[in-house]
């Protein structure tokens, strides 16, 4: 097969690749979110629940296909999530999801960056039918576009190689 | 943070250790004969352990060994012992085929590759490209047979070169060279044929005179050789320009010092192969059915790629999961003993998908979802019985984290 990259994980993402926390579909989730696609590989969901009134994430959880490097990033993303204020939330970088892993493969950036694109969808999604609060930007940023890429990518890809077969 | 500054300890005591450990990553190398392996510990501590182009009796030793393995390795593909030179890789061996004879023949401009080929086929001939070559690839079916009428139309005055090797390293296809070589051959004699036959040698019997064949490759890892010997097959009267270049070797294409105990492990893994042919053949042949049947009764969605029964590589299973990632299926099973590859794009330098199993009209998500399994002669029953207890379980809990269901 084609040139594999070493993958010395660190020990962090391993142990959330055996004991995932916060997996699973959120039956009383109050914001939601997919990110990602099949043509790359990797696909991240985050369900949130929220409390209305102080605008706290109250719980959060994923689901994950993709590597192992992926699932780790959307695990930990939740873990980091939970009890912060929605605007905290939203500003947590896919910087820290890496260093709260204890570092990844430079190839594996895109695992952190697709968590916090999901993230910051699942959040969008929230205020669709409420008043945008201030520190929420109109524009998508960089985590967003890149997640929105890559579904792009899926498109252009099945265009040019539809073969119909599975 | 760059990984690279860290060691694997770590992760290693985070892995843990597995009750029992399977490795079928033959096709990424690692199993190796216990026999070749006390062979090359020969060359390197008793004799031959000399430079065999000097004039002493350790080079002479080292001499008498490399002369020892061609005769072998000739008997047993047909060929003679002259016909075949050393390399260190079957990647290497590819690419002196393909770049030395577009050094060696001016004039034809054309090479066609199938597109399944080992990268180490097509990366170079692409290279040419910068230098007025044109390649094409030649389409292949579903299985990974050559598309013969659109082959046959691909052929022209301008072709120097066609590469299709003998089995297929991802999907185990057996493909028909001999009848390839004859629509060459018919078509236009001057047209060189070269085939990477690294995983047909020692899994299948062959005669390189009868195939037709011009260059084929060898490697020794992949028969449970040491890593670091390659063979490349190239018939007499055929020109090939190196495109290495050093000081002193009894090898034109290899400058610098043979690795005669690499040579003598490679030549013993073949010997064992070919004296045991019935008996491993058929044992392969029955791990390999017991995996793929055990998989498709036990798991779902699942897709085995490459042909069925005597047209695949008896040691080959290629099974794509779908609704789970390959590189979270080898992690997976790491985790329980079991150590296996994917064709999918997490697991690639470039993130992209297999190009074999794109070409043979795999969607993405059935590309990265598959695992590469090999079989080999050292593995018992129990081993694969221990894979076919873990499989079902590691696919059963990926599937139970991805947002993706049936």
């Amino acid at each position: 097969m084609s040139s594999r990259i070493p993958l010395p994980y660190p020990r962090k993402v391993l142990e959330l690749f055996k004991n995932p926390k916060n997996l699973g579909r959120m039956e009383d989730a109050n914001a939601s979110a997919v990110a990602g696609s099949l043509a790359c590989g990797d696909m991240i969901a985050i369900y949130l629940k929220i409390d209305e009134g102080k605008n706290i994430v109250e719980k959060a959880s994923f689901e994950s296909y993709g590597c192992a490097a992926n699932i780790a990033a959307a695990s930990i993303m939740t873990e980091m999530i939970k009890g912060k204020r929605l605007r905290d939330a939203w500003n947590i970088s896919w910087k820290e999801i890496t260093e709260a892993l204890g570092g990844l493969p430079s190839v594996k950036y895109h695992c952190g960056v697709l968590a916090v694109g999901a993230l910051r969808r699942a959040i969008r999604a929230y205020f669709k039918d409420k008043n945008l609060p201030k520190w929420l930007p109109e524009e998508l940023t960089h985590e967003e576009k890149h997640a929105l890429e890559e579904e792009k990518l899926m498109e252009l890809l099945y265009r040019k190689n539809d073969s119909g077969k599975v | 943070m760059d990984m690279l500054d860290k060691g694997t300890e770590d992760l290693l005591e985070e892995h843990g250790k597995p009750r029992r450990e399977v490795y079928l990553d033959s096709e990424n190398s690692g199993l190796i004969f216990p026999e070749a392996l006390d062979e090359m510990v020969k060359y390197y501590l008793e004799l031959g352990y000399g430079h065999p182009s000097i004039t002493h009796k350790v080079g002479w030793e080292a001499y008498e060994a490399l002369i020892k393995v061609s005769k072998l390795l000739s008997s047993f593909i047909g060929c003679k012992p002259d016909e075949i030179h050393y390399l260190h890789s079957g990647t290497e061996a590819n690419n002196v085929a393909i770049l030395g004879l577009a050094k060696a023949y001016k004039g034809r401009r054309k090479i066609l590759v199938s597109s399944i080929e080992h990268l180490s086929v097509i990366y170079p001939a692409e290279s040419l490209r910068n230098f007025g070559f044109k390649v094409v690839k030649i389409p292949v079916d579903g299985e990974g047979f050559l598309d013969l009428d659109a082959f046959s139309s691909l052929i022209d005055s301008d072709t120097l070169l066609v590469s299709v090797g003998l089995v297929n390293h991802e999907i185990g296809t057996i493909q028909d060279v001999k009848g390839i070589v004859e629509i060459v051959k018919d078509k236009d004699e001057q047209i060189l044929f070269h085939s990477d036959a690294s995983d047909a040698l020692g899994k299948l019997k062959f005669n390189l005179s009868d195939l037709g064949v011009d260059l084929a490759t060898f490697s020794s890892h992949k028969v449970y050789g040491p890593k670091g010997a390659a063979a490349l097959y190239i018939r007499e009267g055929v020109k090939v320009e190196p495109i290495l270049f050093g000081q002193l070797s009894t090898q034109r294409l290899w400058p610098g010092v043979e690795n005669i105990p690499a040579i003598a492990g490679f030549g013993k893994a073949v010997e064992i192969m070919y004296n045991n042919f019935d008996k491993f053949h058929s044992k392969l042949k029955t791990f390999r059915d017991r995996l793929i049947d055990g998989i498709f009764e036990n798991v779902d969605h699942v897709f085995l790629n490459g042909p069925k029964g005597e047209k695949r590589a008896p040691d080959n299973v290629n099974i794509s999961f779908l609704y789970c990632e390959g590189e979270a299926i080898t992690v997976e099973l790491s985790l329980r003993g079991i150590y296996v590859s994917s064709g999918s794009a997490c697991t690639s330098r470039i993130l992209q998908p297999s190009h074999v199993l794109i070409a043979i009209g795999r969607k993405y998500e059935a590309a990265h979802g598959s695992i590469l399994m090999k079989v080999a002669p050292m593995h018992s029953i129990e081993d694969v019985n221990y894979v076919l207890s873990q499989l079902p379980q590691a696919i059963n809990r990926l599937r139970s984290i991805s947002p993706l269901k049936p």
